[in-house]
């Protein structure tokens, strides 16, 4: 689950993770209030996406009058933003950070990701702040540093030198910079973090350590002993069909293309769309309907796609093993009844009760197309969409 | 001979009074798969369709002599019951359950060094040597008894590669589903080894899919260590970068774990990539006849 940055930063300062003073406004009005607040003569606009890049985009703007605050937040609230996380076709702006100007010295990177190499969580420091730590790694690996914790005692304060010294934090700032990635670190594992990424972590002229920026993502496997983490979900954020699939306990993932897929497991559902691709057609979306499904899930599976303008026709793929054939099958019929089944319908039936499963398909009186293999299904859904 | 479990492994449930646990633990019994036991904390004493439950894994081992156990409990005791079941030095512990927080696992990890257990899972379907033991949620009719090793982060993409091969004749010495977590136990390099060391395998199908670098990892494994052919299939070429594709492993980030890269690194290592997931069992069928391996691993007839 992703969170705004300023609700990143709210739980960083939790554990003594030093950030820039600020506070979160919907309207110019309340952006204005909020730089009243802070006090100062400069503050910082942030436009509030879940996307990075958003400096780039225009996303970011320093006011120095209250008459620039408001103007920049007009500007930016209900804009648009395209950023390279965003896609093309941007994300709009709700919600602005109003944080106080900072006198900058230097700005150095600091990331928390889960290492699948080491099975342990390892936090990366470089000295190259404010650039993408990925192109950091094509072109200057050497300039990355990791240390991994171990998860019996955790990230040890020796580590955070280590890494401190290494990208050249100055001495003086050391002990600082240990005590906000020891900070960073505990609320990362506290919250069940899945990745946490301080780009830029700052050195100020006046001696502080911060995070002037904070991307925090949790895993949602974890939401359910972290009610605090839950509320800060932004619904307005994510797609509407993926909200209404997860209430079905269904993974729904929107794309560009045409044909709607409806498939049992994850990884038969990728290579579903792989296989849609392969005759020349391209996938609406990923809906795995899971392992365990009810006549009602598949028959929401089915209406979420059908909802979707952009589809044209749909691929039904089941390979029953707990799930059985008979159940989607019912479910499907449902749905189009429903909803009524305007568009193509390819099914592909294989595993348990399938005979079962076919029968009551063709029994429906539905338009439907029956496939014997995947090739043989995603070939007939290709040329029925053309 | 096979891979991690044969007719003589004794299986014991944890989670057995829940729906899924009993659900699979009486489809492994027709099966023919030895269950002996089952644990449900509090609910010792009870018996299930016939099998004996016990309070604690320790004292189901100590009383039923099991050396495996299929974990269904929900995610948020699973780690803890992954734990139990090391504890009690089991020979191999297979965790179905999905959803486990990762950093559950990643202390799971830690608690496992040193210790003799081989975990598989979590979040997958299982290992299962047909005609032999089933452990897991695979349907088990669609698979044969053969001399196909299969290794698989992918759950029904792996059933879809089992039934291509049974059509053809073609039976399987052991299916292991390595599950779709970024932290599991066994993976790809242990179970080709695995493969590579038993004398009844004499190929392997290997089934990737996009995120991390585990296929990566194998395939440079493979040139370096297998004798034995391998066919591989890697899922999601079409996936969006930055989305979790389902299971929590499956997500291109930061522009890595990409199918195209695992697909290249494959082939560059002398493994032969199936161009489609209906081609995989094509793909292995013309793997075999080169090598002069068709004849021996058709085994159904």
């Amino acid at each position: 689950m992703n969170v705004h940055e300023y609700q990143g930063k709210e739980v960083l300062k939790q554990y003594g993770v030093v950030v820039p003073r600020g506070h979160v406004a919907f309207t110019p009005e309340e952006a204005v209030d909020a730089a009243k607040d802070l006090g100062g003569d400069l503050w910082v606009v942030k436009a509030q996406i879940h996307a990075g890049g958003r400096g780039k985009a225009g996303g970011v703007k320093l006011a120095k009058s209250l008459d620039e605050v408001k103007q920049y937040a007009e500007e930016l609230l209900g804009k648009t933003l395209v950023t390279h996380q965003t896609g093309p076709e941007g994300k709009e702006v709700k919600r602005l950070l109003i944080e106080e100007g900072c006198n900058i010295e230097k700005e150095y990177y600091v990331g928390v990701v889960i290492d699948r190499s080491t099975d342990q969580v390892t936090m990366m420091a470089s000295s190259e702040g404010g650039t993408e730590i990925e192109e950091v790694a094509a072109k200057t690996p050497e300039k990355i540093v990791k240390v991994s914790a171990d998860p019996a005692v955790g990230l040890q304060p020796f580590q955070a030198r280590q890494l401190a010294y290494a990208i050249g934090i100055p001495k003086k700032l050391v002990n600082k910079a240990v005590k906000f990635m020891m900070g960073l670190y505990q609320a990362f594992v506290d919250k069940d973090g899945s990745l946490a990424e301080i780009n830029p972590l700052i050195t100020t002229k006046d001696g502080e350590v911060m995070a002037l920026d904070a991307k925090l993502n949790f895993d949602s496997n974890a939401l359910y002993r972290h009610s605090d983490i839950v509320e800060l979900r932004d619904f307005s954020e994510e797609d509407p069909k993926e909200i209404e699939a997860s209430k079905f306990d269904l993974t729904y993932i929107a794309l560009d293309g045409n044909i709607g897929c409806m498939v049992n497991g994850a990884g038969l559902a990728m290579a579903t769309m792989d296989i849609i691709k392969h005759y020349g057609g391209e996938p609406a979306n990923f809906l795995d309907v899971g392992g365990g499904a009810t006549t009602e899930k598949v028959t929401a599976a089915f209406k979420i796609i059908l909802e979707d303008p952009n589809v044209k026709g749909i691929l039904v793929n089941i390979f029953g093993g707990i799930m059985k054939c008979d159940v989607i099958a019912e479910g499907v019929v449902e749905a189009a009844k429903e909803i009524g089944l305007d568009r193509p319908l390819v099914v592909r039936l294989e595993g348990t009760n399938v005979e079962l499963g076919k029968k009551i398909l063709n029994e429906s009186g539905l338009k439907i197309t029956a496939a014997d293999s995947m090739a043989d299904a995603a070939e007939k859904i290709v040329s029925l969409v053309k | 001979m096979s891979i991690f479990v044969n007719k003589d492994t004794k299986v014991i449930t944890q989670g057995i009074t829940g729906s899924n646990g009993l659900f699979h633990t009486k489809q492994a019994v027709e099966y023919g798969t030895q269950i002996v036991g089952g644990v449900t904390p509090g609910k010792g004493g009870q018996s299930v369709e016939g099998i004996p439950v016990f309070d604690t894994v320790a004292e189901a081992v100590e009383k039923t002599g099991a050396n495996a156990s299929a974990i269904y409990v929900p995610p948020a005791f699973a780690a803890d019951a992954i734990m139990e079941a090391v504890d009690a030095q089991l020979d191999l512990v297979v965790c179905i359950t999905e959803g486990i927080p990762v950093l559950d696992m990643v202390k799971v990890k830690r608690y496992m060094e040193g210790k003799k257990t081989r975990l598989i899972g979590p979040n997958c379907p299982g290992v299962i040597t047909p005609g032999e033991c089933k452990i897991g949620i695979m349907p088990g009719y669609i698979h044969a008894p053969g001399k196909v090793g299969i290794v698989s982060r992918s759950g029904t993409l792996t059933y879809e590669a089992v039934h291509q091969l049974t059509q053809r004749g073609i039976g399987q010495s052991t299916a292991v589903g390595i599950g779709g977590d970024p932290v599991n136990g066994t993976n790809f390099i242990d179970t080709l080894e695995a493969f590579q060391n038993d004398p009844e395998t004499s190929a392997v199908i290997m089934i990737g899919e996009i995120g991390g670098t585990a296929e990566e990892e194998a395939a440079e494994w493979i040139q370096a260590n297998m004798t034995k052919p391998v066919v591989g299939f890697i899922g999601g070429q079409t996936a969006p970068p930055g989305k979790r594709m389902g299971h929590a492993g499956a997500i291109i980030s930061g522009g890595k774990g990409t199918a195209d890269e695992k697909i290249s690194t494959l082939k560059a290592c002398g493994v032969t990539v199936a161009p489609t997931p209906a081609d995989i069992g094509e793909t292995l069928s013309k793997v075999l006849e080169e090598k002069g391996l068709l004849d021996e691993c058709t085994t159904v007839k």
